[in-house]
């Protein structure tokens, strides 16, 4: 009987010992790979015996990585601005104004956020030269809203819901505009929530592919995830590895620390609401 | 990126204002800001997703092309005539619907093992969860590249470890072939999305009665037995919330396929096919037709969903 017990449990970490290995040992590899200069890129072992720094001081200079880098923080901090401030505003009136049509334009934002990116993209493309903002970061930005607005607007909306009704009725004897409660009232509350839809929008901006391949020409204009699709060495018939690894590990350690920090937040953000039963 | 929604007691009735008891000038008021609040995102929704819908249909029953947007003629079901048989498309919609099925399906099943695994009380468990967050953040991109690397025909960890093993006699070319590169391409798919199917599950099983279970334990019944009959019943609801919302996602994939395969025939998805036509063969006409395809597929899911979602998820009735 004890043995058995021992058994069963030496079966259990060795399972929880291969979900490990099975989630992490892609992203290690590829650390690995990075730090592996010249030959040494293609001979498989576990450890870089010289790690060496060769292959990210290359991605900076193969292509402007610095200015695609760039590129992402600028695309993704104004996309994460703009629909958090839109998003506040709509999930007041959402949440709590009750108007006609109200559950129509909520199942509408719910629709849009189903769309498949492509079934829009020649309508969008038509939308952004029109503007002016073909191979432009604000074409991005714009193009952009389609994906974030829908979600921030439904979390949000579910959170202003849920806050006590005590607080709006106090500020509305004290005579306080909608515009006053919104931002002295309920704003100061909802910290939490904007953090998590924040950061969803954030990783969601930074990690987009479609969109910005097709409404970008240049090298100059690429964000990052367009920048590492493409990279291409000063030979033709073989990809630059090492520095594709290395670009790929300098994009994604920032991710994952934001990640580590704001695991519950994320977490309960991904959730959001659809186990509340 | 995947999130799943809450669609419970959507037009719910409780948030009415309190303030309408107090005066129909206030609920006018209170209903003009509103209007004001809503306009901004009601705005731009219609601009980034209304009008460019509207547009790629039109475009679908025209012959527009790239260089050439503004002067095109309406040629009306052409488009989908020349779609309906071209056997590349149909190609392109068999690869698109064994992706979603297979990936959700391994998803679902591995996401089941790691969260009833990760629901057991061990030390380090919290640890293990950030872990499972990895995948989830790597970009699509940056995964597909880590991965294509790894699959290497020459200098792949894949091929070396496996004919280390002994899976494999001789080293495969995992991309390059075939007839295994629909399977390379779902097996990153199942590595980057299991932890969202596993962060779901794991969030519904722990809202699960513990008393249950310590009754079904007393009374020495089979684990097998009691997952079968007590926790999948449980978990049901939010497990389908999450397949469903899994299988919208895969039935748009792009760019891992972009990454990986480039516009290989044997792996294109929909969306790959699509763009290809858009963009590489600047044909605006023929791709929005295609595009819009997709869409009507889609959106036949979606209104399943908030149907299904209606019956099983609304508690009070929605109205």
């Amino acid at each position: 009987m004890q043995a058995k017990r021992i058994a069963g449990r030496a079966l259990f970490y060795l399972l929880v010992l291969c979900i490990i290995v099975y989630t992490v040992f892609p992203f290690y590899w590829a650390i690995v790979s990075s730090l592996k200069a010249g030959s040494a890129l293609f001979q498989v072992e576990f450890w870089p015996a010289n790690p060496a720094w060769d292959n990210y001081a290359g991605v900076f200079r193969g292509q402007p990585f610095a200015r695609n880098i760039l590129n992402s923080v600028v695309v993704s901090v104004a996309v994460v601005a703009l629909s958090l401030f839109l998003a506040v505003t709509a999930s007041y009136a959402l949440g709590r104004v009750r108007f006609r049509g109200r559950g129509t334009l909520l199942m509408v934002v719910l629709g849009v956020s189903m769309f498949p990116q492509v079934a829009v993209l020649s309508g969008m493309f038509e939308l952004i030269r029109w503007l002016g903002l073909y191979n432009n970061l604000m074409g991005l930005i714009l193009s952009y809203m389609i994906f974030t607005l829908p979600f921030t607007v439904w979390v949000l909306t579910t959170f202003m819901r849920e806050l006590p009704k005590e607080l709006e009725e106090a500020a509305i004897v004290d005579g306080a505009s909608p515009w006053v409660i919104i931002t002295r009232v309920f704003l100061p509350l909802m910290g939490p929530a904007l953090a998590t839809t924040g950061l969803l929008a954030f990783i969601a901006a930074w990690n987009e592919f479609l969109f910005a391949l097709t409404f970008t020409l240049s090298n100059d204009m690429r964000t990052v995830p367009v920048a590492i699709a493409l990279i291409t060495g000063t030979s033709q018939f073989e990809l630059p590895w090492g520095n594709i690894m290395a670009a790929s590990v300098i994009v994604t350690v920032p991710l994952l620390v934001l990640v580590m920090i704001f695991q519950r937040k994320i977490v309960s953000g991904l959730t959001a609401g659809a186990v509340k039963g | 990126m995947t999130t799943a929604f809450d669609t419970n007691g959507l037009p719910a009735q409780q948030a009415a204002p309190a303030a309408r008891t107090k005066g129909s000038a206030l609920t006018r008021q209170r209903r003009r800001a509103a209007l004001i609040f809503l306009a901004p995102m009601v705005i731009v929704l219609a601009l980034v997703a209304g009008w460019p819908l509207a547009r790629t249909i039109y475009f679908s029953f025209t012959d527009a092309t790239l260089y050439n947007l503004e002067y095109h003629e309406f040629i009306g079901f052409l488009n989908f005539y020349y779609l309906a048989i071209d056997p590349q498309w149909w190609r392109a919609v068999w690869n698109t619907v064994f992706f979603a099925v297979v990936s959700v399906l391994i998803e679902t099943i591995l996401g089941m093992v790691i969260a009833l695994t990760l629901n057991a009380h061990m030390p380090g468990r919290g640890l293990l969860r950030a872990a499972m967050l990895i995948p989830w953040a790597i970009p699509t991109v940056v995964s597909a590249q880590m991965w294509g690397w790894m699959y290497h025909d020459l200098y792949g960890v894949i091929n070396e470890i496996f004919l280390g093993v002994g899976l494999i006699d001789l080293p495969h070319a995992w991309i390059a072939d075939p007839a295994l590169s629909m399977y390379a391409v779902i097996a990153v798919d199942v590595w980057k999305t299991t932890p969202f199917m596993t962060l779901l599950i794991l969030a519904a099983l722990q809202l699960l009665p513990g008393e249950v279970y310590e009754a079904a334990r007393v009374d020495g019944i089979n684990p097998v037995k009691v997952f079968f009959k007590v926790t999948l019943p449980l978990i049901k609801p939010a497990l389908m919330v999450a397949i469903i919302f899994r299988t919208l996602d895969a039935l748009r994939i792009f760019d891992l396929m972009y990454v990986l395969t480039g516009n290989s025939r044997a792996t294109a998805s929909m969306s790959v096919y699509a763009r290809q036509q858009l963009v590489d063969f600047q044909d605006v006409g023929y791709g929005s037709a295609a595009s819009t395809f997709l869409f009507l597929i889609i959106a036949a899911f979606t209104v399943i969903y908030i149907t299904v979602g209606k019956v099983n998820f609304d508690g009070q009735g929605g109205k």
